[in-house]
């Protein structure tokens, strides 16, 4: 029996433009399990913030089920929502713009707390607060300052802090780490780590850096223009790639080894726009493999146990 | 006397921001050699110094609150330090030119892409407009892009595509060393690795001399030569890719590879290097890195200088006095 902790249907968003219809996200299904991490990859432009945004219903779905804790929140209204949302949160890119310039580092993490009138007293608050910056490893020293007085790893924890102080069972982290520097991504990645592992928190890891969603993952979802191409457990993904956009994206990642000579395979072009795409399968037009078949939408079915792609290729 | 072909000689270049705020020291007596034809990756993290090193290298400091000092600067054989600004501008885009970071903002909206590289080989070449627009629309064909989109504007070419209007103003007059400053962090890394292979095609093709400044291991692995380190203000650990990426000896590159995700072995756990960057305006005496360091000893507080580990291969760490210091990576 596995604990499911969100099941998402053909999620779709299209976005009404002067141009047309874009299709930010085109069906997506996927589920999380409770404890774990799905990573979410893919290049700019492929849909992979709005379906965390949809996710939490900070854009409406056009379509689909999103099913939290075996709840349909799909169409709830937003006094049920507010209760929902304790338990779902979001941990923001960049953590120079997503704090409020004038809050103190306790007002902001407090906020939520007071919003949700989850403590009432003074006391009890300023305690969950240094409780909640202790757990990100925030000195108490920090508490009356200000976020332009701090770094970009110390912002990212106030963000994180923030996120966990509605004990949330589940975090979309859109980019988390992606502003900072290595040896500062390394202590945040190994922060989440831990604190999914004390609070046994569920993540959806939406990232472009594939070195980092492969060792943060269980499991791994691919986008292009708006579908999931490939998903599979991460070690399957990374040992076995099967659609052709994986492949080209695993092998161009730089690995700073010198003995991992991996054989680059060079796509050509970029990635299409995403307003009123044609009904063929979306990356044919990059594709090193594509052939008459690929006029037609290949739909996302399972090879091995786990391991699915959508590619007219595999799927014979 | 260096019998190297050098066709960059830097001693000891400092440069300091004086501001109202504290004197920001940039660059501390920073020493950088270039063969002809080599690729050195200048890799460290924000405020490093790497790109006010490569302001420094073109002579476009500000000033003030910039202040340089440095015992010589030669390009090539030409002392870049007794130039005038008339000079000058007759050296950059010419024998050295500068690739920036964000091709959105490195292009002028309002001048046909073809206009602005037709602009940088009419300034520099004795060649009427005409010519220089016809080399112009070769240069695009170079880097990838039809010829009759020169007539085009800017914000008509996606990201990578700009990125290669960049790279073809910065190599059309065929410079003796290219800076590029982080020149595909902006971009995917299905394009990134597009770029990455047209300059190292390039490169190879015009003989370029080249300083890669990255914060990423892997692009420096991809096409670099050599590589030195940088950590507040100076290089702490430079040599060959083989010796710095293999036979790694300063902490600080230590530290920067161990809070890499291990792409091959993804259960590794990451072990970042503790504490922060030093603030420039207040950097901690003898070595920068100290007050993180693993390894740190008295002697870490003295003035450090540099080592040298074999012909190629040098670390700024007063450690490897001690007898039989060694860190934990080495000869892996």
């Amino acid at each position: 029996m596995t604990d499911n902790i969100l099941e998402v249907r053909n999620l779709t968003k299209h976005f009404k433009t002067k141009r047309g219809m874009l299709h930010a996200v085109d069906g997506v299904d996927f589920t999380i399990q409770r404890g774990q991490t799905l990573g979410l990859v893919g290049e700019s432009g492929c849909g992979k913030t709005t379906v965390g945004r949809t996710i939490l219903r900070l854009i409406e779905p056009t379509a689909g089920d999103i099913i939290f804790e075996g709840e349909n929140i799909t169409k709830i209204n937003q006094k049920k929502l507010k209760n929902v949302r304790k338990d779902m949160q979001l941990i923001f890119q960049d953590p120079y713009s997503s704090l409020d310039p004038r809050k103190t580092v306790s007002q902001i993490i407090s906020e939520p707390i007071i919003a949700n009138k989850i403590l009432k007293t003074k006391e009890e608050i300023h305690a969950r607060v240094a409780e909640l910056m202790s757990t990100v490893g925030l000195a108490a020293r920090l508490f009356n300052t200000y976020p332009h007085e701090l770094d970009g790893g110390r912002r990212q924890r106030i963000g994180i802090a923030r996120a966990l102080a509605m004990e949330p069972k589940f975090i979309v982290c859109d980019e988390p780490v992606s502003a900072l520097d290595v040896s500062i991504q390394a202590q945040i990645l190994n922060l989440l780590k831990e604190l999914q592992a004390e609070f046994h928190l569920s993540y959806i890891f939406i990232t472009h850096d594939l070195s980092v969603v492969n060792h943060f993952s269980d499991e791994i979802a691919v986008m292009y223009l708006g579908k999931i191409v490939e998903k599979a457990p991460a070690e399957e993904l990374f040992a076995h790639p099967l659609h052709p956009y994986t492949q080209a994206l695993l092998s161009a990642i730089p690995v700073p080894d010198l003995r991992d000579k991996r054989e680059r395979i060079l796509i050509k072009g970029e990635i299409t726009s995403p307003i009123n795409p044609p009904q063929e399968c979306r990356f044919k037009k990059r594709c090193n493999y594509a052939h008459d078949k690929c006029d037609e939408h290949p739909d996302l079915v399972e090879v091995t146990p786990g391991h699915l792609v959508a590619c007219h290729l595999v799927n014979k | 006397m260096d019998k190297r072909d050098l066709v960059l000689d830097v001693k000891n270049l400092v440069v300091r921001y004086e501001t109202e705020d504290g004197i920001v020291k940039a660059v501390n007596g920073l020493n950088l050699q270039i063969e002809r034809g080599k690729a050195i990756g200048l890799v460290g993290e924000t405020g490093a110094g790497k790109t006010t090193t490569a302001l420094s290298l073109l002579r476009l400091i500000p000033k003030p609150p910039g202040v340089e000092e440095c015992d010589h600067m030669f390009l090539d054989g030409l002392d870049m330090l007794s130039l005038s600004v008339k000079e000058l501008e007759k050296v950059r885009g010419k024998d050295i030119s500068m690739i920036f970071q964000d091709p959105m903002t490195a292009l002028n909206p309002v001048l046909t892409v073809g206009d602005q590289i037709a602009e940088s080989i009419f300034l520099h070449e004795d060649v009427s407009y005409a010519e220089a627009r016809k080399r112009a629309i070769e240069m695009l064909e170079v880097v990838g892009i039809p010829g009759e989109r020169a007539n085009e504007y800017p914000h008509q070419f996606s990201g990578g595509m700009k990125q290669r209007v960049v790279i073809a103003i910065a190599l059309a007059c065929h410079p003796k060393l290219l800076i590029a400053d982080e020149p595909t962090t902006a971009l995917d890394v299905t394009i990134q690795a597009q770029v990455l292979d047209l300059m190292k095609n390039l490169r190879k093709h015009y003989k370029t001399s080249l300083i890669m400044i990255t914060h990423d291991l892997g692009i420096v692995a991809e096409i670099c030569d050599e590589v030195a380190v940088m950590y507040s203000g100076n290089i702490v650990e430079r040599g060959t890719l083989e010796d710095v990426f293999n036979k790694t000896k300063h902490p600080y590159t230590e530290g920067l590879f161990n809070s890499l995700p291990n792409i091959n072995d993804r259960k590794a756990m990451l072990t970042p290097i503790k504490g922060l960057m030093p603030d420039p305006t207040n950097i901690p005496v003898g070595c920068p890195f100290h007050p993180r360091c693993p390894y740190m000893g008295e002697d870490c507080k003295q003035p450090q200088w540099e080592r040298a580990i074999s012909d190629t291969h040098f670390v700024r760490c007063s450690a490897y006095d001690r007898t039989g210091f060694r860190i934990e990576r080495e000869e892996r």
